[in-house]
Parts: C-alpha cells; structure tokens; sequence
C-alpha cells in the first residue's frame, strides 16, 4: 500500500515540477508574433501587386497562415507555389488563372512626352520606384520597379508601359539539357522511320 | 628544381597541339571592321568616350571602367568610329552587347607613347594605374582585371608568385609559341609583377609537351638575378586550371570560398605577363593578343597576332578555311569553349583559341543514356567533387542540396563528362544549374530590397496619417477648449460685466452681435405671430424683452470695455517711451501694432455698408490714426535721442551696425574653414584669427547695445 502511496506521490511531484518548468518556459520564452508569416512572406517574390487579393505581400503571408489558398501568386509562378508547397508541407497546386498568370517579368516604362505630371502613379507605386512632382514630368527608377503594374491604371492618359526585361548575357540562364523524354521520341521515330523501310 | 606534386582525378585528351605550331607567329590581316564589345570579362562594361563619327588612332582611350573590377578598352588600329550599338559577342548565350565598330583606314597611326623607363623608380600605385591604364586583363581565361591582382600585396602577404605556362587545353598553342617567340617578353613581365608583389620566389608552371618553350625560358632566365624556377608538370588535363596547378606546384589546396591570395599565392598567365610588359616599357595599350586557329576546317593553322575586335571571318580567311568541311566553330578549347553561332563575332582580350572542326573531329554528341553509377566521373574530377550526385540534384531541381555539395567549386573542366560511358552532358547540368541558382539569389535580393521599399513606404504612410489624426485631434481640443472659455466668459459678463473679468473687447462685440440678432429675430417672430394671429404670442414677446435686456447688457459690457481697453494703452504709449527711454526696440513694436490695427480698422470700414456702423467705424479708426501718429512720433524721439547720444560719443550708429555685422560675417567664415582645414599647422593660423575676430565681434556688439 505504502509503496502505491509513494509512487502516487513521486508522479505527482514530478508532474507539478515539469508543469512549472513548462509554465516558465511559455512565458519566458514567448514568441512573438507568427513565425511562418515571415517565412511565407520571404518566399512571395515581393511585387506587391495585389493580383491576390491582398493589398501587398505580407497580407497574403497572413492569410496564407491562416489557412488561404498558395496559388494566389501569378508573379511568383509556379517556383513560388512549390516553395510554399515544401514549407508549409501541403500539396503544390497549379496556379489559380483567376488571379491573373505568369507573365515574365517587367518594368513600367513612362513615355515622358506624354506624361502630365498627375502623380497618380507615384501614389499608387507600391514601392516609391517612381520620381516625379505636381505638373513636373515623371519617370520609373527601373532598378528599383518590381513591374506589379499598379501605376498603368491609373494614369489618366495613358502613357506607362510595361516593358518585359530583354536578358543581357549577364543575366542570361543556360538551358537545361534536354531531358530523357526527347530521347525516347527520338526512339520512337527511328522506328516509324524502320517500319517504313520495310 | 622544384618538386612536383599531383593533383586528383584529371585526364589525357589527344592534345593535337603540333599542327598549330609549325609556322611561327603571323599577323593577322587588318579588318575593313573591327567591333569591339565593352564587356570583354566579368566585372562591369567599360562606358565610351567616343562617338559616331570621330577619328581614333591605334591605341587611343574609346572606353573607360565604370567600376573597380573593369577594364579601360583602346582603339585597336586607327580609323572612324561608325557606330555604338548591339552586335553580338563571344558569349555562350549568342546574345549581343554594347560594342563600337571602327572602320580602319589601313594607315595603322598610332597615338602617342612612351613606356614609363625605369619603372623600379615609381610609386607602385602609379604603375599599377598606369598598367590598369593600358588596359590589361588576364588573358588565361575568365580575363580578370590584371590591376586589381596585383593590389593583393597591399593587404595579402604573398609569398610566391606562380607563372601558369601550363596551357593544358588541347589544341591551344598561343601561350606556348609566346613562350617560345617572346621569352624576355614574359621574363620582363615577370620582373614587373614581382617588383609590385614582392614574392619570395616565383615558380613558372609548364607542361612538359612545350620543349621548346621550355628551353627558350631557362635561356632568358639565365640573365635574371630573380629567384624564378621553371617547374615542369606532367600533361594531365586540367593541370592549368589555377587551384590545380597550384596544388601541383606546391602541395597546397585553396579552400573552398577562397582566393589563392589568401594563401599567400598570387597566379598570373604567361599572356598577361607579355600584355604587362609591353604596357609598362612601351606604352602599348592591350589591343592585341595571339590567337591559335586550328581545327582540320582550316588549311594552314598556325598562331595570328590579332587585334581584339577583328571578325572570327577574317583569321579562319587567313588560315585558309574550308567552309565546306566546317562543321563546328568553337571559340576557346575543345573541352571548355563554346560553340560560336556565326564567323562575324569578334576576338577579345580572352579569345585564345579558334577551332575550325569538321564533323568527323567533333562529332555531334551521342544522345545521353542513363547513369549507371559507374562512379568514373568522381575519379576523374580535378576539384574531388561527386559530379554523379551534382547531376542528380541539377537534374531534379534539388539547387540547394547541390550547393550543399559544393556545386561551385566546379571549375567546368568537362573532365566528368569526357570520361562518362553513358555521354551525359555533365557540365551542361552543372552551369545550368549554377545560373538557376545565381538568378534565384538575384532574385532573392531584389525581392528583399522590394520588401524593404514597400514597409518604409508603409510605415511613412502609417506616419502621416497619425500625424493628420494628431492635428485634428489637436484642432479639436483647442476649439473645445474656445468654446469653455466662451461659455466662462458669458457666465462672467452676465454676473459681473466685463470689468471684473476684463474680457477680450472682441469678445464682447461678437457676444453684442449676437445678441442683437437674436433679438431681431425673435421680434421679426413676433411681427409675423402678430400679424397673423398666432399662438404664444405672450411667449414670444416675453422671449423679446429678455433679448432686449440680454442685448443692451451686452452692447453695455461691449462699450464699456471699449471705452476702458483704449485709455491705458493711449496713456502707456508716451509714458513709458518717456520713462524707458532707450527701449527703442519695444517702441518700434508698437509702432508697426499700431500700423496693423489701423489698416485693419481702414479696410474693415471700407467693406462696411450699414451706416450706423460706419460711423462708429469711422470713429475707431479716426482714434487708432491719432495713436498711431503718436506711437510714431514718440519712436522717433527716442530714435533721435539715441543718435544724438551716439553721436555725442563720438561715434556714428549706422557704421557701427555695419562693422558689428561685417565681424560677425568674419566669424562664421573662420569656423567653416576651421572646419574644412586638413594640416594642423593651418588650423592653427585659423584658430589665431578666428579668436581675434571674435573678440572683436564680441566688442562691437557690447557697443551696440549700449546704444539700441
């Protein structure tokens, strides 16, 4: 009896001491804010476009956390929904058409001629990436433009471009040698070529 | 002689050397055109200092760096510059970059220059400017800006300088008939590089296929009293590759991450060494180099002194090209060159070689098979790494499990791909899978900087609409805080009339206005009720007579203070300008308030069309025009007073003013120079004058004082 007393006893002490430790801990050791949200939003490639639904990429990041659909992203493609796929360990799907598809990427180009200085677009650049004043003409600082389209629509008159970026051969990518699949094509064809021979 | 180690893995390709080195050095025909590309090596385009249409002499300046790891580019004959626009480059893309095309005269004038004479006796910075001057860029491979290697001393202890002679590539003869030709060339470039680096003892890596090049060496070596040893390593492809060959020389691995400098090693190629030598003794900018043309496409191939930006149509011409046999042109080696799309690119600064082959010398690939793990790439890779799992995570997109395993340590030697049974383009995997991986971080980063953008803009957008709320919250205390101070007023008024409390006169007018038409209105109520009979009749006209009470108290209270406000301020003004006779400052103030109120009454009156109202106006203004004379004329008495005694002392006010701001001026200049000077010696002189100037500032101010 006393030995059942005694390990009652020792399993109780022990279970108080780790719920105090483990009381410390959550309150010592507390996190602040969603963790995934930063790791969502240092995958989605930054645009803040919007063509999501959500006024910029660290929106999406949070509703993404909270259970939103990953394939939301047109600029980010389908590497971006892979990514999020990998991260948050969920099946990668295609992406939505809804929101708009992959487009290569590009940057505003402001025809300056015709440009009469509204400052519309300065506004809606969600990353100041455009220079301009009142009446003044304005110009798109292309280092800095993520080519979210944002200032094309409300320019009053028109006059912005998106200009897809021409591949220097700095930024140039070699191909992926051609994959196994081309080979049993070829195969294929080497034997319609023998079948009509004979 | 210096012992010689081993490196892992490498190959034995038939070297087909011999063919291109039969007929000495020739010189390549001069092009109607020569295209020259800004970007001839990595770092950044060199930006042009011409323009269409100008006259260029052979060695003139047509571009310059725009950055630190660049290279200035020279005219490479005389001629016109006919245009600055896109033609394609020696790239592996095809694609086409900025160049300027010169269209040569034939006349081949060169610009004016010098070498630098006894260059031992220069500042090593101003050689290093100068040969950076010249253009020089590695002529081995990846053509790094030669400058920016010979700094390393500055912050790297080097201890041995290697020569890589080594030339392993097959078909390539252009360092090693250099070598043979131009001995005390690479010699007194050597004599260069070492008096900049100052290593301890320089070591000429060489393969042992070039004799000749080899006994040409210890020929000139003789009359050298450097410590240079000729190493001879055995031909193993890629014993050129720069950590290979250090690791044969001297036993040592460059880490991974790592430059050889930070080993206390520096390498240069021989081809570099003949650019320095000629920069600094002659003056002659880098416009040309030795180009092997070779393949069995061509007739006759031998080694062409090219000028860079010479067409690849014009030296395969010069060989004796056989278009009909040509299959393949590759610029660079056959293990580590790339196919050339057309023969109008040009030859830069790192064209080495040009490969005319024919089909059956360069076969088109055979279609890759699968992997057997047969493991035979591992033991033929130079830098030990496991091509085999490289391919498989290339292959599957696995980038960071590649990286992981050291994809960039690489080197592309191909030796992987040259010994696979199942002829997988292994490298084709690696360099596709490394720019996949540089365009991700590309990527990555402008992403961040995006990210970065976006919350500043955020956060600046947050801030100014807190600021609007804070002004509007403020806005709206205040007037709260009006409207108290409004009700404790009438409170006041109504117990006590404005004597107690001495309110604002504005106040009380506004309160009289009010009031009285409250009472117009409410007796315009009363008419119209009389009239037609209405109900509360006894109401309103009650409410009538309050008003009327209401609005005499406050018209009452109004005229009272009115009649008060103005007797001290009318007495205050002579009074105290008497009493406080110097305080002309406090006088002019109330001249230039006086002044304001006066326009204000005037304009007010000329905006006012009631009669009644006009009058008293008019009254108001008629006083205000009375002080303000006074206020005016009791300003100019004490200005007077204070010029007189001023001038009693002897001592004119204006010109004091003058000096007293001329000091002052003095002043402020001696501290921003104090600011800028560089030498002690110099701030101090400053120091000295700046202190009397101060003094004397402070001088003439005390004396301005006394008098305003």
């Amino acid at each position: 009896m006393s030995t059942v007393l005694t390990a009652i006893i020792v399993l109780f002490l022990l279970a108080a001491l780790f719920g105090i430790v483990l009381g410390y801990a959550s309150v010592r050791f507390k996190v602040e804010g969603n963790p995934i949200v930063d790791q969502i939003d240092a995958i989605l490639p930054q645009t803040q476009c919007g063509q999501c639904g959500y006024p910029g990429c660290r929106p999406y990041a949070e509703a993404i956390a909270g259970g939103d659909a990953i394939n939301k992203c047109p600029p980010g493609g389908q590497s971006t929904i892979d990514a999020l796929a990998d991260l948050l360990d969920v099946e990668a799907v295609p992406l939505d058409a809804e929101h708009g598809e992959e487009k290569p990427r590009s940057v505003a180009y402001i025809r300056e001629d015709e440009c009469i200085g509204c400052t519309k677009c300065i506004q809606a650049c969600p990353v100041d990436a455009i220079l301009g004043a009142a009446k003044q003409m304005h110009t798109v600082i292309t280092s800095e433009c993520t080519g979210c389209d944002l200032c094309v629509e409300p320019c009053p008159v028109d006059c912005i471009d998106m200009i897809p970026i021409e591949t220097t051969p700095n930024t140039w990518k070699w191909p992926e040698p051609p994959s196994p699949m081309q080979l049993i094509a070829t195969d294929r064809g080497r034997g319609v070529a023998a079948s009509e021979a004979h | 002689m210096s012992k010689v180690f081993s490196f892992h893995g490498g190959i034995h390709p038939p070297d087909n050397k011999k063919r291109s080195t039969r007929a000495p050095i020739g010189k390549a025909p001069l092009p109607k055109r020569l295209v020259v590309p800004m970007q001839q090596h990595i770092g950044g385009p060199a930006d042009p200092v011409v323009k269409i249409g100008d006259q260029v002499l052979k060695g003139q300046l047509i571009a310059e760096p725009i950055s630190r790891i660049s290279a200035s580019i020279h005219a490479p004959s005389s001629g016109r510059v006919v245009d600055i626009a896109a033609y394609p480059i020696p790239h592996a893309s095809g694609l086409s970059e900025e160049c300027i095309v010169i269209e040569t005269d034939g006349e081949e004038r060169w610009i004016e220059h010098q070498g630098l004479g006894d260059y031992t006796r220069l500042k090593r910075t101003d050689l290093i400017e100068h040969i950076r001057g010249c253009g020089v860029a590695g002529m081995g491979g990846a053509g790094f800006p030669t400058d920016v290697k010979l700094h390393l001393s500055e912050d790297h202890i080097v201890n041995t300088l290697i020569i890589n002679a080594a030339e392993c590539e097959p078909y390539i003869t252009a360092d090693d008939m250099l070598m043979r030709e131009r001995a005390h060339e690479v010699l007194g470039g050597i004599e260069i590089i070492a008096h900049l680096l100052r290593p301890s003892h320089v070591l000429i890596g060489i393969e042992d296929n070039k004799p000749n090049a080899i006994h040409a060496l210890e020929s000139v070596l003789k009359h050298t009293d450097l410590n240079i040893d000729i190493v001879v390593v055995p031909t193993k492809y890629p014993s050129g590759g720069e950590r290979q060959l250090i690791k044969l020389l001297t036993d040592i691995e460059v880490p991974s991450g790592r430059i050889p400098a930070d080993i206390g090693i520096v390498c240069q190629n021989v081809g570099t060494t003949s650019a320095i030598y000629r920069a600094v003794h002659f003056g002659e900018p880098l416009i040309s180099r030795i180009v092997t043309v070779t393949g069995d496409a061509v007739l006759h191939p031998r080694n062409l002194e090219t000028l860079i930006g010479t067409p690849f149509s014009t030296l395969l011409e010069a060989c004796d090209l056989r278009p009909e046999a040509l299959s393949r042109l590759v610029m660079g080696g056959p293990m580590m060159g790339v196919t050339a799309d057309n023969d109008r690119i040009p030859v830069i600064k790192t064209t080495n070689c040009l490969i005319a082959a024919t089909e059956q010398e360069m076969p088109a690939a055979q279609p890759a098979q699968a992997c057997i793990r047969c493991g035979m790439c591992e033991q033929a890779c130079p830098a030990e790494l496991l091509p085999q799992q490289l391919y498989w995570f290339a292959k599957g997109r696995e980038f960071d499990k590649a990286r992981h395993h050291n994809l960039f340590d690489c080197i592309e030697c191909g030796a992987c791909a040259y010994v696979c049974p199942s002829n997988i383009p292994l490298v084709q995997y690696y360099r596709f899978a490394k720019s996949e991986i540089r365009t991700e971080e590309r990527d990555q980063q402008k992403a961040d900087h995006a990210r970065q953008r976006f919350e500043a803009r955020q956060a600046r957008l947050e801030r100014e609409v807190a600021e609007k709320e804070a002004r509007r919250k403020a806005r709206a205390e205040e007037a709260a805080k009006a409207q108290q101070q409004k009700a404790a007023a009438k409170d006041d008024s109504g117990a006590q009339p404005a004597a107690a409390a001495q309110p604002d006169a504005k106040q009380l007018k506004t309160a009289a206005a009010v009031a009285r038409t409250k009472l117009k209105k409410a007796q315009d109520a009363l008419k119209n009720a009389e009239e037609k009979g209405l109900d509360g009749i006894d109401t309103l006209r009650a409410t009538v007579e309050t008003l009327e009470k209401k609005a005499d108290e406050a018209q009452q209270a109004f005229e009272q203070t009115e009649g008060k406000t103005p007797a001290p301020a009318t007495e205050s003004g002579p009074h105290s300008a008497e009493q406080a006779e110097p305080d002309t400052k406090a006088l002019k103030q109330q001249v230039s308030i006086m002044r304001t109120k006066l326009k204000k009454a005037e304009s007010a009156l000329e905006s006012c069309e009631d009669e009644a109202e006009r009058s008293g106006l008019q009254a108001e203004v008629d006083e205000l025009k009375q002080r303000f004379e006074q206020a005016t004329a009791v300003f100019e008495q004490a200005e007077q007073a204070v010029i007189a005694r001023a001038a009693g002392a002897g001592i004119d006010l204006k010109q004091l003013r003058i000096d007293a701001a001329m000091a002052r001026a003095a002043v402020t200049k001696g501290e921003r120079s104090l600011t800028k000077a560089e030498s002690d010696e110099e701030r101090n002189r400053i120091e000295q004058d700046l202190a009397a100037a101060r003094t004397k500032a402070d001088e003439l101010n005390l004396t301005l004082s006394q008098y305003e």
